[in-house]
């Protein structure tokens, strides 16, 4: 499952949206380990392209190496769909290499209403996973939290 | 010429789960055959019909390979190589992004 906060689904879909009907692509980091997205980036698309996305890769090893210093790892891979649904295509899944990683697609084909869904993908195997949208990680219990569950 | 390489975490299993280790050569290629000798299969990850395998960027230091000779690119003494997978997607069929790269 995927817990992740309202304020960061909202500047996903913002950033799917102010792209259209370029493909639009991002990270949000998480501390290691702990499986919970804070910290959004929005990445630039090196195609601008509608049917394809590569974060350029200059820009890649810059925010990989902040993540790094901040012992963070990438806890989401967003991409947006601008006339397809949010289901990984081909291409998504063989270049899919982040084991940990949830991949968010941000359907933007309907002009007033998303589609958001998230997906595990291993070993080229695509695993859909329910979305879960807080207002807070506080009172949610999802791996490393400063407050331990009930008994 | 001695580098650092900087490993990502799905090529880990190559390295002993290392996310750095020592190698040598003078170009990228040879870092890549060198890194071979000690994690097995490792280049096969990385290299295909000769070229970088689009899967993944290679960095001299701050700098991106396919813009600075691809395998051919010159390391020094000192230098940090950073292997990176790409990021990267597309909705048309396989064959049409083949040509888009
Ligand atoms: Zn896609």
């Amino acid at each position: 499952m995927l817990m992740i906060r309202r304020d960061l689904v909202d500047a996903m879909v913002g950033h799917a949206r102010r792209d259209h009907p370029d493909e639009a692509c991002g990270v949000v980091a998480g501390p290691v380990g702990s499986d919970r997205p804070e910290r959004l980036i929005e990445m630039a698309n090196a195609e601008r392209s509608p049917t394809f996305y590569r974060f350029d890769a200059t820009e890649q090893l810059r925010v990989w190496r902040a993540m790094d210093a901040a012992d963070e790892e990438p806890a989401v891979i967003y991409h947006s769909h601008t006339a397809t649904e949010a289901y990984p295509s081909r291409t998504d899944i063989s270049y899919a290499s982040q084991p940990d990683a949830h991949y968010v697609l941000v359907s933007t084909r309907d002009p007033d209403s998303h589609e958001l869904r998230s997906y595990r993908i291993i070993d080229g195997e695509v695993t859909e996973e329910p979305v879960e949208v807080v207002e807070s990680y506080m009172f949610s219990h999802n791996g490393a939290d400063d407050v331990p569950d009930a008994p | 010429m001695a580098v650092t390489v900087s490993v990502p975490t799905i090529l880990r299993t190559h390295t002993g789960g290392e996310k750095s280790v020592d190698a040598s050569g003078s170009t990228v290629a040879e870092v890549i055959e060198d890194l071979d000798t000690r994690h097995s299969g490792i280049k096969g990850r990385l290299v295909k019909d000769g070229s970088l395998h689009r899967f993944i960027n290679v960095y001299v230091n701050d700098e991106d390979v396919r813009f600075a000779g691809g395998l051919e690119a010159a390391v020094h003494d000192g230098d940090n190589v950073t292997i990176l997978p790409a990021v990267a997607g597309g909705c048309a069929p396989a064959r049409e992004w083949e040509t888009v790269l």
